[in-house]
């Protein structure tokens, strides 16, 4: 792999395929853009988590494993 | 496969890698637009999330909705108000099967329509051993009456050798 940061450049309406450098700007983007969605896949992670107490603690309150829960709701 | 497909233009990565794929000046004679693609990255993970912008343009104009499956759990998310349409777990990471690619399947009806466009999409990276690995569903809308005339995928490693994507027209669909 380069450590040159590239992008791939096709042209539809020629067929022409180029290979790029990304500009300064283009790279400061792209950091941008990897935090946001870090950050975003962090909090789905954190939602998904906290659903997943809930559940625990719902099924220790009704004092039933989540297969008899499942069979519950069959 | 129906002889409405056209391929417009095919792109295999290089040896040196690449951290974007461009398709620009994409042409308004079909109706749909088709893309396949098979990615694996070097983000040190066993997945690696894709993100698609049309026409360079971002702001908060993205939205989807995505159904995510690993074989012992489903997870449903909404995400809205995105500067791109992100796929979530679709490319294959660097610590996944060696030489395994993922597919990605992404269709754009109306795309040169003055509407907003809708996409839909699904994916899956490959993982021959135990780890997990996941399967995604997706549909989505670009809030843009702007024809697409280029799409742009980059995901947060950069695409590896033998990498692809291919850009196919639909008419008389």
């Amino acid at each position: 792999m380069s450590d040159t940061l590239t992008k791939i450049v096709v042209d539809c309406s020629t067929g022409a395929v180029e290979e790029v450098a990304l500009t300064a700007e283009e790279i400061a983007q792209r950091e941008v853009d990897l935090q946001a969605q870090a950050a975003r896949k962090h909090e789905e992670e954190v939602a998904a988590a906290e659903a997943a107490v809930a559940k625990a603690a719902l099924l220790a309150k009704l004092g039933i494993t989540e297969d008899e829960a499942k069979l519950l709701l069959a | 496969m129906a002889n409405t497909f056209k391929a417009i233009a095919t792109v295999t990565v290089g040896s040196g890698g690449a951290s974007s794929i461009d398709f620009t000046s994409i042409p308004s004679t079909y109706t749909d637009l088709v893309i396949k693609l098979s990615g694996r990255t070097t983000n040190a993970n066993l997945q690696d999330y894709l993100a698609m912008q049309f026409n360079g343009s971002g702001g908060t104009a993205y939205s989807h909705s995505d159904l995510t499956g690993n074989g012992s759990s489903a997870q449903s998310t909404i995400q809205t108000g995105l500067d791109r349409y992100y796929f979530t777990y679709v490319l294959n990471g660097a610590t996944s099967t060696s030489n395994t690619f993922s597919n990605v399947d992404v269709y754009i009806p109306n795309y040169a329509s003055s509407n907003y466009k809708s996409i839909s999409s699904d994916g899956v990276p490959e993982n021959n051993t135990t780890g997990i690995t996941y399967t995604t569903l997706s549909a989505g809308l670009w809030s843009s009456t702007a024809a697409i005339t280029s799409i742009n995928f980059v995901a947060s490693g950069s695409f590896v050798q033998y990498s692809t994507a291919t850009l196919y027209g639909i008419k008389n669909s």
